[in-house]
C-alpha cells in the first residue's frame, strides 16, 4: 500500500459520513479517486485499510489510511490548509465546533435509524427525540448564516449530509421538518447553494428508496 | 499566566476529569478544582454544560468548554510548552483515531462487565476488553517507536486518553479477580502503565484503586437496593 501516490476515498454513495469527506475534498479543490465499496462483500483494500472497524469512509493519502469521517475531515483541513479553512483559527471557537460536530455524531444517526426502523410507540419516541435534537441544533445556529458564522465550516459539513435524509425520515415517521425546525431547513437550502454540497448530497428520493430497501432487508413493514 | 482564570468542574473518581487535569499539569497551568458532590449537580455545572450536564467542564476566563478530549485539545492549543498532540497531521489523525476507539469501544466494554445481566454477557465483555488491549498493544508498538509513551518521549494524546482509565481497569481487576494487564499478553502496555501512573503530572491526580473499588461497591449496592427514593 505504501508509495501509492495520490488521494483515494473508499466510500458508499449514500453514506452521510462519506459525504462529509467528499464535501471537504471539494471545498479544498483536492483531486481524488472515488472507489465505491460493496459493504455486503467488503474488499481486501477496505479490510486492510480499516482493520479495526471495517467501515467507510476511509481516506488513503499516498498509501496511508485515515479512518472516521470527522478525523478525516480534520486531516484534510490540516494538510490542505491553503484554502477554505473548515475549522476556525481560534481555540475556543474550535472547541465549540468540535463539540457540536461530536454532538451530531453522538445523537443524529442513532436516533434517525430508530425513526425508520421502528414502529408504533417506539417510533413516536424516536420522532420526539429527533425533533428535540434538531431544535437544540436550531438554537445553536440561531440567526447565523452557517453554524460557524458567515463561513461554511466543520459543523455545517458534519450535519448537512443528513438534510438529504429529511424526506425519508418525514415520510417514515409522518412529520414535517419545515414545520418543526424551519431554521434548519432554511440553513440546509443555503448550504445547497454551495457546489461542494449540491454535487455531493444524494437525491432525497434515492435516499428514501434506499431506506425502503433497508426496511425490507431488516423485515420492517 | 499564573493569575489566569482557569477553573475545572469535576470529581476525583472520574477518569474523564483526570484527562484535563493531567493536561493542565503537563502545561504547568494552575487551576481551581471545583469538586462536584456525587448524586447532585451544581448550578454552575448545569449552566456551563446545559446540553449534557456532565463533568468535566473547563471554564477559562468565564467561557465553558465541555467533553474531556475536546478540553484536552483546547488546552493543547491554548497553552504552549509541552505538546500533547503530535505535530505531523497524519500522526495526529492516528492519535485521534485511537482515542476515539478507546472511548467508543474499549471503555464501554470495560463498563459492560459491571453492567452485564448474565454470566454470558459478562464473559463476552471480558473477552472484548482483552481483545481491545491486544489491539492497543500493537498500536503502542507503532506509535511509540520504541519510546516510553504512545506520544513518544513524552506523554501524548493517546497516553492521556487510555491512561486515565487505568484506575478503573485496576479496580475492575480487583472486583472480578481477573488480571487484564498481563506481562505475558501485553508486556509493552504493562510497562507503559507503570511509567504513566508514576509520572509527576499524573501521580497526584490518579485516584487510588482501593478507593475506586469502594466507590464501585457503593454504586452497585445503591442500584441493587429497592427503589424507595
Amino acid at each position: 500500500m505504501a508509495g501509492e501516490k495520490g488521494v483515494v476515498l473508499l466510500d458508499l454513495w449514500v453514506s452521510p459520513f462519506g459525504q462529509r469527506v467528499r464535501i471537504a475534498l471539494a471545498e479544498k479543490g483536492v483531486d481524488y479517486e472515488y472507489k465505491e465499496q460493496d459493504l455486503m462483500n467488503k474488499s481486501e483494500l477496505l479490510l486492510k485499510s480499516n482493520p479495526v472497524y471495517k467501515k467507510i469512509p476511509v481516506l488513503l493519502h499516498d498509501g496511508k489510511s485515515i479512518c472516521e469521517s470527522l478525523i478525516i475531515v480534520q486531516y484534510i483541513d490540516e494538510v490542505w490548509s491553503n484554502k477554505a479553512p473548515l475549522l476556525p483559527a481560534e481555540p475556543l471557537a474550535r472547541a465549540n465546533a468540535r463539540f457540536w460536530a461530536d454532538f451530531i455524531d453522538k445523537k443524529v444517526y442513532e436516533c434517525a435509524t430508530r425513526l425508520w426502523k421502528l414502529k408504533g410507540e417506539e417510533q413516536e419516541v424516536a420522532k420526539k427525540e429527533f425533533i428535540e435534537i434538531f431544535k437544540l441544533l436550531e438554537g445553536e445556529l440561531g440567526d447565523k448564516t452557517f453554524f460557524g458564522g458567515e463561513s461554511f465550516g466543520f459543523v455545517d459539513l458534519a450535519l448537512v449530509p443528513f438534510v438529504a435524509w429529511f424526506y425519508a425520515y418525514e415520510t417514515c415517521a409522518k412529520f414535517s421538518m419545515e414545520e418543526e425546525c424551519p431554521k434548519i431547513v432554511a440553513w440546509g437550502k443555503r448550504c445547497m447553494e454551495r457546489e461542494s454540497v449540491s454535487k455531493t448530497l444524494s437525491d432525497p428520493t434515492k435516499v428514501y428508496e434506499f431506506v425502503l430497501f433497508l426496511k425490507k432487508r431488516f423485515g420492517v413493514e | 499566566m499564573a493569575s489566569e482564570d482557569v477553573k475545572l468542574i469535576g470529581a476525583v473518581m472520574s477518569p474523564f476529569v483526570m484527562r484535563p487535569r493531567v493536561s493542565l499539569n503537563l502545561k504547568g497551568v494552575e487551576y481551581e478544582f471545583l469538586e462536584e458532590t456525587f448524586g447532585s449537580k451544581s448550578e454552575l455545572l448545569l449552566k456551563s454544560n446545559p446540553v449534557y450536564k456532565k463533568i468535566p467542564v473547563l471554564i477559562h476566563s468565564g467561557k465553558p468548554i465541555c467533553e474531556s478530549l475536546i478540553i484536552v485539545q483546547y488546552i493543547d492549543e491554548t497553552w504552549s510548552g509541552h505538546s500533547i498532540l503530535p505535530s505531523d497531521a497524519y500522526d495526529r489523525a492516528i492519535a485521534r483515531f485511537w482515542a476515539h476507539y478507546i472511548d467508543d469501544k474499549w471503555f464501554p466494554a470495560l463498563g459492560g462487565i459491571a453492567r452485564a445481566q448474565t454470566e454470558e454477557a459478562k464473559n463476552e465483555a471480558i473477552e472484548q476488553v482483552f481483545t481491545g488491549l491486544k489491539l492497543l498493544e500493537e498500536a503502542f508498538e507503532k506509535c511509540s517507536g520504541g519510546k516510553p509513551f504512545f506520544g513518544g518521549e513524552t506523554i501524548g494524546y493517546v497516553d492521556i486518553a487510555l491512561g486515565c482509565y487505568l484506575g478503573w481497569l485496576r479496580a475492575t481487576e480487583k472486583l472480578i479477580g481477573i488480571t487484564f494487564l498481563d506481562e505475558t499478553k501485553t508486556p509493552l502496555l504493562c510497562h507503559w502503565a507503570e511509567k504513566f501512573s508514576s509520572h509527576e503530572a499524573v501521580a497526584s491526580v490518579m485516584p487510588e484503586t482501593d478507593k475506586l473499588v469502594e466507590f464501585a461497591k457503593m454504586i452497585q449496592a445503591k442500584f441493587k437496593a429497592p427503589a424507595n427514593k
